[in-house]
């Protein structure tokens, strides 16, 4: 009885999907027919592709009926393991580009290639933002959600077949941005590049992402809302005003991607930082701290530090991270007043950022011994110590006095990654590490040894990519302001660039050991989902007291 | 006053609208009031619409993410003054949607260069950079040469332009695809009616190429026209109407 009422709902579902779908084919079908231009139809056939891909999910799952493990578990758990392997693999490609583009500025002469215009670094730079923000962060947030929210309101995830709905409506939102970026389709907007008719697809996928976990929420046996998923909720609820404010254009022409933003010069600019700079907020940092508050305290196996902190903590930090946009335009344009705004509220988010982090520090009292035996607690809490240095650097950066120092320079680039690499790189990383052994069912990670290896590589290379920024941007700063003894500039704008060039070299190095331990990851973790024995039971941890026969 | 926050922690409704109500007062406070505030945007002369051919070349810089490495904003400090020119005015790019200003120099700003170096040095470093710097880092964009530019377009670019008020004229929007050629070039037939449709904007054959009006073409002459709009002559940085 149950599961007829069940697979009737599914099938409702299914109909509304099943009709989205056909929308979708037809408008690329016809958008494929008009375009405008080769970018537009190479985009739209990519699409048609994937709606013909997605049409064939959908007949299939219809066809199958839902499968006895679906209904045997009390969670969804399928559509969080696929978020899985989406998160890894769009992480591994990010980062590929990131070491990519940082090879280019190093040794221009040799990765850029005059007959492929489409592996220039205004083209790739994009993509290689674009798919480490959202296609790796994105997945890992999905993927996480989907997870944390089943638990702390013991519910299964609503909707049927929305959630993976939304999966595969994600994974499309990153093909096309993806291969458009190749073929420079963008909007010229940082971290908001996708074109409009994206725009409005990632909006109906974004919108189904925040019914299906509303709906979880409202299914939940607790009568609390679990502190994790005010969080989400704020990054979900956000992230759709920051999108829809932010991309509001006009296109050229319903068959091309070109478009023209509503607002421009400076009104266009503050709107597009409040956006940049919220992106940040909203996606890398509230969202991420969801992950905190489960995964820590799950993996310490030790309660919230503070409840009231928590509360400070996320009603401080989601109101003040709204204002600081304008730090990023200090001496511009932009008139005084906003930009003194921007300042004072970017120091004042020193505080519940740093009470975040001392929420997830504190949380490991009485379990500090963890540190030592279980490397991927360590990775989490490792991130939370970069969360905390990188937001003291940016209030500091945010002082009209330093940015007009560290503007413009690669010190932003590597304030950037201590927060990207170092706070959203490795509490991802954290989290993935517990997930697949909680979602397969396995005791334990197929090898701690190479957790080990990847946490060493990373913090290696991101104290080299950080500390080579550091010199870079400020040198480079200094030498544009810097007067020679009669009063004139005394460096030329070249020069400054070719004073780059090691540190751009030791940068490329930092990003390739970062690459290598997630590579390491990779691995790791498909041994463990493939159920393969426990490395250390056969080596490492256990103290070797006599010779290991060989096999 | 911690069991007031049961209310939020019961009933998601409440939570959600509370999010909403608590991240929207930043950018209400923050960035509707330069809709309205008049002294946002200094009145200056000088500043004029994009040609169809200037805004092909913005397309492209666009298209090719100029903005990832080149800013378009002198800020009012002594070094930036001297290395680039005049600082940036809010005026300056009340056309731009979007704005370019950039936020990263891996090369140098561009929001002065126009008129700063002949065609024939931007043709060669758009080709290959160093060949004409030879420590630069950017990539080489020869293939611009080679892509001619959709013109017959231009008309629906300056209409959505309109639409967005920027000042471009009935005559504009009628001429904007024969514009577009006229511009580049100098012999042609419609060269005459482009300089009295927009006065003052450079005719020439950008790219060396007079068979064909180019990418080449449309970048560089977008590129040669940044910053060079402003008359300084009568603008007056110390007046109260320019304080902001």
């Amino acid at each position: 009885m149950a599961s007829a009422v069940k697979h009737q709902e599914s099938r409702i579902d299914a109909f509304v999907i099943g009709a989205i779908v056909i929308l979708g084919l037809f408008y690329t079908l016809w958008g494929a027919a008009h375009a405008t231009d080769r970018a537009f139809a190479i985009q739209m056939w990519t699409g048609f592709a994937a709606f013909i891909a997605g049409g064939v999910m959908l007949v299939n799952v219809l066809g199958r009926g839902p499968s006895a493990p679906d209904i045997a578990s009390r969670y969804e758990n399928g559509v969080v393991k696929a978020g899985v392997f989406a998160s890894m693999f769009w992480g591994i490609a990010g980062f590929l580009v990131g070491v990519v583009i940082a090879l280019q500025l190093a040794f221009p002469n040799i990765f850029y290639f005059e007959d492929f215009g489409f592996l220039n670094f205004g083209r790739l730079r994009p993509l290689h933002t674009n798919a480490v923000i959202f296609a790796f962060g994105g997945n890992v947030l999905i993927a996480t959600s989907f997870y944390v929210v089943q638990r702390t309101c013991r519910a299964r995830l609503a909707g049927g077949l929305w959630p993976w709905f939304v999966f595969w409506g994600f994974q499309l939102v990153i093909l096309l941005a993806g291969t458009g970026y190749l073929e420079g389709v963008t909007q010229g907007r940082e971290y908001a590049e996708l074109p409009w008719y994206t725009d409005i697809w990632l909006t109906i996928v974004w919108v189904a992402y925040l019914l299906v976990f509303l709906g979880t929420i409202w299914k939940r046996q607790e009568k609390h809302i679990y502190v994790a998923n005010w969080f989400y909720l704020a990054f979900i609820v956000t992230i759709a005003m920051l999108h829809l404010v932010n991309n509001m254009a006009i296109p050229v022409s319903f068959s091309g991607w070109f478009s023209y933003s509503l607002f421009s010069g400076v009104q266009d600019a503050l709107t597009q930082w409040w956006y940049g700079h919220n992106a940040v907020g909203f996606f890398l940092t509230a969202g991420f701290l969801g992950i905190m508050y489960y995964f820590i305290p799950k993996q310490a196996d030790r309660p919230v530090y503070s409840y009231r902190l928590s509360i400070i903590h996320f009603w401080a930090l989601i109101f003040l991270y709204i204002w600081a946009g304008p730090h990023h335009l200090h001496y511009t344009a932009l008139p005084q007043w906003a930009q003194t705004l921007g300042m004072t509220f970017s120091l004042m988010l020193w505080m519940p950022s740093w009470g975040g982090m001392i929420n997830g520090l504190m949380t490991l009292s009485g379990a500090w011994d963890k540190l030592r035996t279980d490397p991927v607690l360590r990775m989490l809490v490792v991130s939370v110590a970069f969360y905390g240095m990188s937001t003291f650097e940016g209030p500091v950066m945010s002082i009209r006095a330093v940015n007009s120092l560290s503007h413009y320079t690669d010190w932003t680039i590597g304030h950037v990654h201590s927060g990207a690499l170092g706070w959203v790189g490795f509490v991802s990383f954290g989290a993935l590490y517990c997930l697949v052994p909680w979602l397969w069912k396995r005791k334990q990670l197929f090898s701690n040894a190479l957790v080990e290896w990847h946490f060493w590589l990373s913090t290696i290379g991101i104290v080299l990519y950080i500390t080579s920024m550091w010199v870079a941007g400020i040198m480079q700063g200094l030498m544009w302001r810097a007067y020679n003894e009669f009063g004139f500039l005394e460096y030329s704008f070249v020069e400054t660039v070719e004073a780059m060039h090691p540190y751009y070299i030791i940068r490329a190095m930092g990003g390739s050991l970062f690459l290598l331990g997630a590579l390491i990851m990779a691995y790791n973790l498909w041994r463990t989902a493939r159920g393969d024995a426990p490395a250390h039971e056969r080596a490492s941890d256990v103290p070797v007291v006599a010779p290991v026969a060989a096999e | 006053m911690w069991n007031f926050h049961k209310w939020f922690e019961r009933h998601s409704l409440i939570l959600v609208v509370g999010i909403l109500v608590v991240v929207s007062i930043g950018g209400l406070v923050q960035i509707t009031p330069l809709f309205f505030i008049e002294s946002t945007i200094e009145r200056v002369d000088g500043v004029r619409p994009y040609t169809p051919l200037e805004l092909a070349g913005r397309e492209i810089y666009i298209r090719e993410g100029c903005y990832v490495c080149h800013s378009q904003m002198v800020r009012p400090l002594r070094d930036e003054v001297e290395r680039y020119g005049h600082y940036s005015l809010a005026a300056e790019s009340m056309y731009d949607h979007p704005f370019q200003w950039g936020s990263k120099r891996t090369g140098p700003d561009l929001a002065r260069v126009g008129g700063r170096y002949s065609d024939e040095w931007h043709r060669a470093h758009l080709e290959n950079p160093r060949s004409v710097v030879p420590e630069s880092v950017m990539p080489p964009y020869a293939f611009l040469a080679n892509a001619d530019v959709d013109t017959a377009r231009m008309g629906d670019h300056l209409r959505v332009n309109r639409l967005l008020r920027v000042p471009y004229t009935d005559e504009q929007l009628a001429n904007a695809a024969v514009d577009a050629r006229a511009q580049a070039e100098p012999l042609g037939e419609h060269a005459y009616d482009f300089s009295e449709r927009y006065p003052g904007a450079a005719v020439r054959d950008f790219d060396g190429d007079p068979a064909r009006v180019t990418e080449m073409d449309a970048l560089i002459a977008y590129l040669q026209m940044l910053g060079a709009g402003v008359d300084f002559s009568t603008y007056q940085a110390q007046a109260p109407e320019n304080q902001r």
